[in-house]
C-alpha cells in the first residue's frame, strides 16, 4: 500500500472515532433528556390538553373587563399608571443603587482577586472564593433571607442585588485586571510607588472603560432582576405584578408587562449606546 | 560661582520645562479641565445615589439592626442539617431535569428562528424586525413572570417551570445566536456558493462549522445559568428545590435552609466544572 493509501486509512480511522464520540455522546445526552422528562413530568397530552388555556390566558390580558381590546381605552387600560409609574420608578432606583453598591465592593475586590497585582496567594484565593460564593446563589435566596432579617421592603431587595453584582462584576472586573499590559505597573513601582498608585496610576487608567461597561451590563441585568425581587417582599413592581396575577386582574397583569418591557427595552438601548461609546474611547489617552 | 551656576542651570531646566509644556500641552492640562464632563456625570451619579438611599429607606439603625439579626441568623444556621436528605435530593434532580429541558428545548427551537433574525440570512427585513422583537419580548419578562403565567395553563409543578425556562432562554438564543451567525465569515459561504451549491448547503458547510462551537458553548453556559434560575422558580411553585427553599425561610428551619443552600452550590459548581470540561472536549478552548 502506498502513503497516500495508508493516509487516507488514518483518516478514515480518525473521523469513524470522532463519530462514535458523537454518537456515544448523543445517546448519553438523549438518555439523560429521557429520565428528566420523566423526572419534570413532561406530558405531551397535557402540553396539547391545555395550550388553549394559553392562548385564551393571552387573549383576556389583552381585554378589558368590559370585553373591550384594551388598545381601545388605553387610559382605562393604564389607570393606575401614577401608582405603577412610581413603583417602576422604585424598581429602577433599586437596580441603580444596588449596581453602585455593588460595583464598588466589586471594584476594591477584584484588585485583591488578581494574581498580577496582589502577590499574596492567601489572599487572591480568599477573595475569589467570597465572590463565588456570592454570585453563585441566587439574589432571590439572598433576598428571602434579607427580607426575615431586614424585614420588607426595598432594602433587603437592594441588599440582595448589592450582593449578587459583586459576586458577578467582581469575576469580570478581575479577568479584565489579569489581562492589562504589565509595564505601567512596573512603571510605577520602579518610581517608589505604593500599592494604591500602582492601581490608581497604572491599572484603573487601562481598564476603567472596561469596568463601566460591564457596570452598565449589569445593571440592565439587574433592573430585570429588581422587577421580580417583590415576589417575595423585597420591594418594586413585581409585589403588584405578583398581586394582580393572583386576584386574575387580567388586563393589570398585561398594563404591568408592558410598562416593565418597555423600561426594559429603554434601558437597554440606552446602556447599550453608552457602551458602544465607552469602548470606542478605549486606547486613547 | 557656584550661585550663578545653579540660577543659569535654573532657567535651564525652566526653558526646558516649557518647551515640554509647548510640546504636550495636552498633558498638563489640569485634571479637572481636561475630565469636567466625567466629574459632571460623577456628580450627578452620587446625587441620584443619594436619593435613591433616603428615598428607599436605607438608614443606618436598619442596617444595622438588620446586620445583627442576620448575624444571628446566621449562627442559627450551624451545623447545617440534612434533615430529610433524600426528598432535598429528589427536589435537585428535578431542578437539574428542568434546567437540562428548558435549555435544550429553547436551543432546539432558537437554532432555526436565528438565521430568520439574522441580517445575512434572514428571508427579508420584516421577518428579521419581528424576529428581532419578540425575541426582545421574550427577554423582557424574566423568568418567575414566565413560570406564573405557565401555572395558570399547566398547573403548579415542574412542567411549568421547564415551560417558563423554555420561553425566556427563547429569548435569549434567539438573539446570541443570530448574532453569532451575523459575526460568520462570509467567505467559506461563497465558496460554496461558487462551486453550485444550494443555499441550504451553504449553510451546511459554510456557515454551520463556524457556528457550532459558538453555539454550543453558549447553551452550555446558559445551562449553568439555568441550574440557578431553576432552583429558585419553586418560589411561586414551578417545581424544583425553590419550594423546599421558600417553605424553610418561612417556617425559620435555618440549619435545614443552610444545609439545603450548601447543596445549590455544590451543584451549580459540579454543573459549572462539567460544563467546562465539555466544552473543552469539544471545542478544545476553556472559555469563549
Amino acid at each position: 500500500m502506498n502513503s497516500l493509501g495508508l493516509q487516507s486509512v488514518a483518516y478514515a480511522q480518525a473521523v469513524a472515532l470522532k463519530r462514535r464520540q458523537l454518537w456515544l455522546g448523543l445517546v448519553m445526552l438523549l438518555v439523560c433528556v429521557l429520565v428528566s422528562g420523566q423526572i419534570a413530568e413532561i406530558s405531551f397530552s397535557k402540553f396539547i390538553q391545555h395550550i388553549g388555556n394559553f392562548t385564551s390566558y393571552i387573549d383576556r390580558i389583552a381585554h378589558l373587563e368590559n370585553g373591550q381590546s384594551v388598545l381601545s381605552d388605553p387610559v382605562e387600560w393604564f389607570w393606575g399608571w401614577k401608582k405603577w409609574l412610581a413603583l417602576m420608578g422604585e424598581t429602577l432606583l433599586m437596580a441603580y443603587v444596588g449596581t453602585l453598591l455593588g460595583a464598588c465592593a466589586a471594584l476594591v475586590l477584584c484588585f485583591l482577586a488578581s494574581k498580577n497585582i496582589t502577590g499574596n496567594s492567601t489572599v487572591v484565593f480568599v477573595t475569589r472564593r467570597f465572590l463565588e460564593f456570592s454570585r453563585t446563589v441566587p439574589e432571590m435566596v439572598f433576598a428571602l433571607i434579607f427580607v426575615v432579617a431586614f424585614s420588607l421592603g426595598p432594602l433587603p431587595g437592594i441588599l440582595a442585588l448589592a450582593i449578587h453584582t459583586t459576586g458577578a462584576l467582581g469575576k469580570l472586573f478581575a479577568e479584565v485586571v489579569e489581562n492589562i499590559d504589565m509595564k505601567p505597573v512596573d512603571g510605577v513601582i520602579s518610581t517608589g510607588g505604593t500599592w494604591l498608585h500602582k492601581v490608581r496610576f497604572a491599572v484603573l487608567p487601562q481598564v476603567g472603560s472596561n469596568f463601566a461597561s460591564y457596570a452598565l451590563l449589569r445593571f440592565e441585568i439587574n433592573v430585570r432582576g429588581a422587577a421580580v425581587l417583590g415576589f417575595v417582599g423585597a420591594g418594586g413592581i413585581g409585589q403588584t405584578l405578583l398581586e394582580v396575577i393572583r386576584k386574575f386582574y387580567y388586563a393589570d397583569i398585561s398594563a404591568l408587562l408592558v410598562m416593565i418591557i418597555a423600561t426594559v427595552m429603554l434601558i437597554d438601548a440606552v446602556t447599550e449606546r453608552v457602551r458602544y461609546r465607552l469602548l470606542g474611547q478605549q486606547g486613547r489617552p | 560661582m557656584s550661585a550663578h551656576n545653579s540660577s543659569q542651570r535654573d532657567t535651564a531646566v525652566a526653558q526646558r520645562l516649557d518647551a515640554l509644556r509647548d510640546r504636550h500641552a495636552r498633558l498638563f492640562v489640569p485634571y479637572y479641565e481636561s475630565h469636567w464632563r466625567a466629574i459632571v456625570w460623577l456628580v450627578l451619579a452620587v446625587i441620584l445615589f443619594l436619593y435613591g438611599v433616603s428615598s428607599l429607606g436605607l438608614t443606618f439603625n436598619r442596617i444595622y439592626g438588620g446586620i445583627g439579626e442576620l448575624g444571628s441568623m446566621v449562627m442559627r444556621m450551624l451545623p447545617p442539617d440534612p434533615a430529610r436528605f433524600n426528598s432535598y435530593l429528589s427536589a435537585m434532580l428535578e431542578t437539574l431535569a428542568i434546567a437540562l429541558l428548558g435549555t435544550l428545548s429553547a436551543a432546539v427551537v432558537a437554532f432555526p428562528l436565528g438565521f430568520l433574525a439574522a441580517r445575512n440570512t434572514t428571508l427579508n427585513r420584516l421577518v428579521q424586525f419581528f424576529a428581532r422583537r419578540s425575541f426582545d419580548t421574550l427577554r423582557g419578562v424574566d423568568i418567575l413572570i414566565w413560570a406564573l403565567i405557565w401555572i395558570n395553563v399547566v398547573g403548579l409543578g415542574p412542567f411549568a417551570g421547564v415551560l417558563a425556562l423554555f420561553m425566556s432562554d427563547l429569548g435569549i438564543f434567539g438573539k446570541l445566536f443570530s448574532e453569532a451567525i451575523e459575526a460568520a465569515d462570509n467567505k467559506p459561504v461563497e465558496g460554496v456558493v461558487s462551486t453550485g451549491g444550494t443555499s441550504m448547503a451553504s449553510v451546511r458547510f459554510g456557515l454551520l462549522p463556524q457556528l457550532l462551537p459558538v453555539l454550543l458553548s453558549q447553551v452550555l453556559y446558559a445551562f449553568e445559568s439555568n441550574t440557578r434560575s431553576a432552583s429558585i422558580i419553586g418560589i411561586v411553585g414551578a417545581g424544583g428545590i425553590g419550594l423546599i427553599l421558600s417553605e424553610q425561610i418561612r417556617t425559620l428551619e435555618l440549619r435545614q435552609l443552610a444545609f439545603v443552600i450548601l447543596m445549590i452550590l455544590v451543584t451549580v459548581s459540579l454543573i459549572d466544572y462539567l460544563c467546562s470540561k465539555i466544552r473543552f472536549a469539544i471545542i478544545g478552548v476553556r472559555a469563549v
